[in-house]
């Protein structure tokens, strides 16, 4: 944010010391208003799913932004269905444990590859860099094998095992802890911490903002993951919101209000989050681009 | 314990190195290097998941090579890619460009572009699949209706339907890319717009000799990303075409769910895990090919 305010002055100045004043201040309002414009259109899409999931089944196909008498009675039929409370709670506990997961052992790795010299470090580290080039499609095929295998298909396990842990993840955990100085760590083995004590107690506390990111970028990750969820699951029950969703979408007569409410449901939980922590994730988001 | 005691500090190092990595290590060789080596042998076999697996050489690769359906699929597959990229990349670099050169309610407007990579790509699916419905249905054509324009067949029409699913992937992408290009734009040093003040340069030259050069690393970078999301496109086209999927005749079928048919539809294990291989060798060229490319220029 330091650097914005720097810039902003010379930007301002430049256009004050253009000669027609005027102009230039049009200039900007002209971009402003297209700016805006265009914002309007980009939030179209997710304004439409919510006010027509609040709308009676007559003017759904109207071109009203605003529903005539909003009402949630679509949410009370979707969810007394029982199948959409089951698929959220699956995902939710899905996105969570994995979140969980690849917050403890991608920033463990990470910390390791980065503070500790043991033989075989470099092919570790270059192993698990090669794993960014699978595309998880060419994978899907032998989990599912192996899945079938061991019996984890149709099941929680089966759901998440494969994204546990990320190389993304890894990495993004490695840069920064490079910027954790040696020294503390130096100091808290003098103090007599052990390895693990250290990672938990000095290292981690000082990558918040980073444990942040990555948490957010495996939560929203899992959240909308479709592919393998779809392969794995086949009772209703197990499904995950995407997966549910795309089954109710594709259901004989489902009114469009209905399906609306569905993606709503799917989608308005992460829309929260993202509006209470808003430039705490996009700050998150920025590390993990381009750090990662 | 006393074993423990006895080692160096180095070697105690070592030990929890070890410790530490054992079971990520576990995790890498058992659900990514042997899944990767797996896909690659079963490509050479024949299996329909019930009968034996039979050693089928390299027939999985020739049924593909003599597949006009994968001619196809490849083909919409590039598709993807080629419109896909450049479009998302120069609407979203324009979008950064004059959102950074504005201070009024500039949290606002970037959290409006913003918003719609939060959501879940199936879920947008639907919302975008009903915009497109035929009147009085879709709003899209609701809206053209109204205005008296004659009706659009979006999903319907093997020539309109790849670009109509590939909007909201782009759409849902934009945010993403005007928030790392942002970034990019303020790590520029605003020395050299200074200097260039100074020497009269038009904004246009700023543009294309200053801000566009140095913004390469950016530009590398997005290209690559974003390339290798729409060579993967799946959950959009699934989920607006599901009655047929890929449809109609094909013309939206991407290669991920070609494999997804072939897998677990047909359950042709072999011919599906061959155009795996394919489509890992497809992203490799590809991004092999950007970076090379983009990085010598």
């Amino acid at each position: 944010m330091a650097v914005v305010e720097e810039i902003r002055p010379t930007t301002d100045a430049l256009l004050k010391s253009a000669p027609p004043r005027r102009p230039a201040n049009l200039g900007q309002f002209l971009r402003w208003l297209l700016l805006f414009l265009g914002g309007i259109a980009m939030v179209m899409p997710i304004a439409f799913m919510i006010s027509t999931s609040l709308k009676w089944p007559h003017e759904v196909y109207n071109l009203r932004l605003i529903p005539e008498e909003p009402h949630l009675e679509n949410y009370t039929y979707v969810l007394e269905d029982g199948r959409f409370y089951w698929w959220f709670l699956n995902s939710l506990l899905i996105a969570t444990i994995t979140t969980i997961s690849n917050v403890l052992f991608d920033s463990l790795v990470g910390y390791t590859l980065c503070k500790f010299r043991f033989p075989g470090r470099y092919i570790i580290f270059i192993a698990i860099l090669s794993t960014l080039m699978i595309p998880t499609e060419m994978l899907v095929i032998p989990w599912y094998l192996m899945s079938q295998q061991f019996g984890w298909l149709d099941s929680y396990w089966g759901i998440m095992f494969p994204g546990l842990m990320t190389a993304f993840g890894t990495f993004l955990m490695k840069q920064f802890f490079e910027t954790v100085p040696d020294d503390f760590i130096e100091a808290a083995r003098i103090d007599g911490l052990n390895e693990l004590q250290i990672w938990w107690t000095v290292a981690m506390p000082l990558v918040k903002p980073a444990l942040a990111a990555l948490a957010i970028f495996v939560f929203l990750g899992n959240w909308t993951a479709f592919i393998w969820p779809l392969i794995v699951t086949n009772s209703v029950e197990m499904y995950t919101l995407p997966v549910g969703l795309s089954s109710f979408g594709d259901e004989a007569d489902v009114a469009w209000e209905l399906i609306m409410t569905g993606a709503a449901i799917s989608t308005i939980p992460t829309l929260v989050v993202f509006l209470i922590f808003q430039r705490f994730i996009i700050r998150g988001v920025v590390m993990a681009g381009l750090k990662g | 314990m006393t074993l423990y005691r006895n080692l160096s500090i180095r070697q105690k190092q070592i030990v929890w190195a070890w410790a530490f990595l054992a079971l990520p290590v576990l995790f890498y060789s058992v659900i990514r290097f042997y899944p990767t080596g797996n896909a690659i042998l079963i490509s050479f076999q024949d299996w329909n998941l019930l009968g034996d697996r039979t050693w089928a050489g390299f027939d999985n690769y020739a049924k593909l090579m003599a597949d006009p359906v994968f001619w196809k699929v490849f083909q919409n597959t590039f598709v993807y890619l080629l419109l896909g990229t450049p479009v998302s990349l120069v609407i979203s670099f324009v979008i950064a460009y004059h959102l950074d050169k504005l201070r009024f309610m500039h949290g606002f407007l970037r959290m409006l572009y913003f918003l719609p990579f939060m959501t879940s790509a199936v879920a947008m699916a639907w919302v975008w699949r009903w915009f497109y419905q035929p009147v009085p249905i879709g709003l899209f054509n609701n809206f053209l209706a109204s205005v008296g324009i004659p009706q659009v067949n979006f999903l319907n029409s093997t020539t309109n339907a790849l670009p109509s699913i590939l909007a909201p992937a782009v759409w849902a992408g934009l945010g993403f890319q005007i928030i790392i290009f942002m970034a990019g734009l303020r790590a520029i040093p605003k020395s050299y717009y200074e200097a260039a003040k100074i020497d009269g340069v038009s904004t246009w030259t700023v543009l294309w000799e200053i801000t566009l050069p140095l913004l390469k690393p950016t530009i590398v970078f997005l290209v690559v990303f974003s390339s290798i999301g729409f060579l993967r496109i799946f959950d959009h086209v699934f989920n607006m075409t599901s009655q047929n999927p890929g449809g109609p005749l094909n013309s939206t079928k991407p290669l991920v769910l070609m494999i997804y048919q072939t897998a677990f539809n047909s359950f042709d294990m072999g011919y599906a895990a061959a155009q795996t291989v394919v489509l890992f060798l497809v992203l490799l060229v590809v991004s092999l090919l950007q970076l090379r490319l983009l990085r010598d220029r």
